[in-house]
């Protein structure tokens, strides 16, 4: 155990080595460190937020796909009463269009039937004043009698 | 020294390998192995950690900047668990320190008489004058077995010690706690001063001698089995030197963690 100058070398050596260490290696590499601790705190917070975010989004899409649910299933109320409201009308339209035609047609085969009773009255009146005619042929003359015919023919 | 003729003694190959490399005469001596293996290991401490200052970023780390942001991270906590003032040189300091005295202590588990051997070699030596022991040339490998480098650390933390104090609590702060410490009563000043100044002085001493005192040991115990046992040293070097690899990083965490606490006393009012 001797003493002697080494200690002044050594000591100069440790001096300049603590120097360096605090001037060019402690503060970077700690700064680096700090730097990542940052990062990565600020990393977790995101990804909670980011967790929180998609959380509310989930909940959001689920309302809106129920919303949509109820909609889609109003309208689709909606459009089975309008369909039976149309086939309702269409019906009643049909019908009446039925009773129309019908009621058409009754009303030209009255008329036929008025015609032809008409011709066959006409007819039956012409072969009445021919029968009568006949039958007072040389007596009666058929103007004078005009008016029995006539008064014959409104009978029928 | 070695033995005088041919044949070599136990205590002479002892004595060769506790024997430093020196340029000097008396107090002037310089320990020329003890400085150039401390420079060494200090720049390869500070080169390799700047190698990483350079290009630390807050990306993600390669794995060497791995390796040395968990020892910075180490040293960090264990100063701000410890320091509670604020200083830019604590941490530093105690990085410094630790890295520096591991890779000291490191040295140690280098097989006793590979570098001096070399140097021997180096130095135009015979194999036959080394393996006689009666080489001049002389290298010892491990600076923590040196107590002029224990001392120059721990002299570098007294004298932080005695600045914070002075810094903090002022000089007059600084004398009071010596003068006026266990025994508040102006007739037993003396008494105060002389106990404290003893306790103030142990500490640099302790410190210093607590590290060179472990690791003289351990490499003496290595000199010890390599000189005596002949081929069966080698489980025992084994065995030694895995004890010893607790040793030497628990050394160099103890002269760390009392430099911490020393300044950290230094730098609070009491």
């Amino acid at each position: 155990m001797n003493i002697n100058a080494t200690l002044f070398g050594e000591l100069l050596a440790f001096i300049f080595f603590v120097w360096f260490c605090m001037k060019f290696v402690w503060p970077p590499i700690m700064g680096a460190i700090e730097e990542r601790q940052k990062k990565i705190a600020d990393g977790l917070a995101a990804s909670e937020r980011g967790e929180k975010d998609l959380e509310l989004a989930q909940a959001k899409a689920t309302e809106q796909l129920k919303e949509a649910k109820t909609q889609a299933a109003g309208i689709i109320e909606q459009a089975k009463k309008r369909g039976s409201q149309i086939v309702d009308e269409e019906t009643q339209r049909a019908h009446q269009e039925r009773e129309n035609i019908i009621a058409q047609g009754h009303a030209e085969i009255e008329a036929e039937r008025n015609r032809a009773k008409e011709d066959l009255r006409k007819q039956v009146a012409a072969l009445a004043v021919a029968g009568a005619e006949r039958i007072l042929e040389r007596q009666i003359d058929a103007a004078a009698q005009s008016d029995i015919v006539e008064k014959l023919v409104a009978e029928l | 020294m070695a033995g005088s003729a041919g044949e070599q003694t136990i205590s002479g190959y002892i004595q060769h390998h506790l024997t430093n490399a020196s340029v000097g005469e008396g107090f002037w001596t310089f320990h020329v192995d003890t400085l150039a293996w401390s420079v060494v290991l200090g720049l390869v401490f500070i080169l390799s950690f700047r190698a990483v200052a350079k290009k630390a970023s807050a990306g993600v780390p390669g794995k060497w900047q791995a390796c040395v942001e968990l020892i910075v991270e180490f040293v960090d906590d264990t100063v701000k668990s410890t320091y509670h003032g604020k200083s830019a040189l604590i941490a530093p300091l105690a990085l410094t320190i630790f890295v520096w005295v591991l890779l000291m202590n490191l040295m140690d588990l280098i097989p006793v008489d590979f570098l001096p051997t070399a140097a021997a070699l180096i130095a135009g030596e015979s194999m036959d004058v080394i393996a006689a022991g009666q080489s001049h040339t002389y290298m010892k490998v491990v600076p923590t077995t040196d107590v002029n480098m224990t001392f120059a650390l721990s002299l570098g933390v007294f004298a932080l010690m005695i600045f914070y104090s002075v810094k903090i609590k002022g000089f007059g702060g600084f004398m009071k706690e010596l003068y006026a410490h266990p025994f508040n009563t102006p007739w037993l000043y003396w008494f105060n001063f002389i106990l404290e100044l003893v306790s103030l002085v142990a500490k640099p001493l302790s410190l210093s001698l607590r590290l060179f005192g472990n690791l003289y040991a351990g490499e003496l115990i290595f000199i010890l089995i390599a000189g005596t046992i002949g081929v069966w040293q080698l489980p025992i070097h084994f065995l030694w030197a895995a004890f010893h690899l607790l040793v030497i990083p628990l050394q160099a965490f103890i002269f760390m963690m009392l430099t911490i606490v020393y300044l950290s006393l230094a730098s609070e009012e009491h």
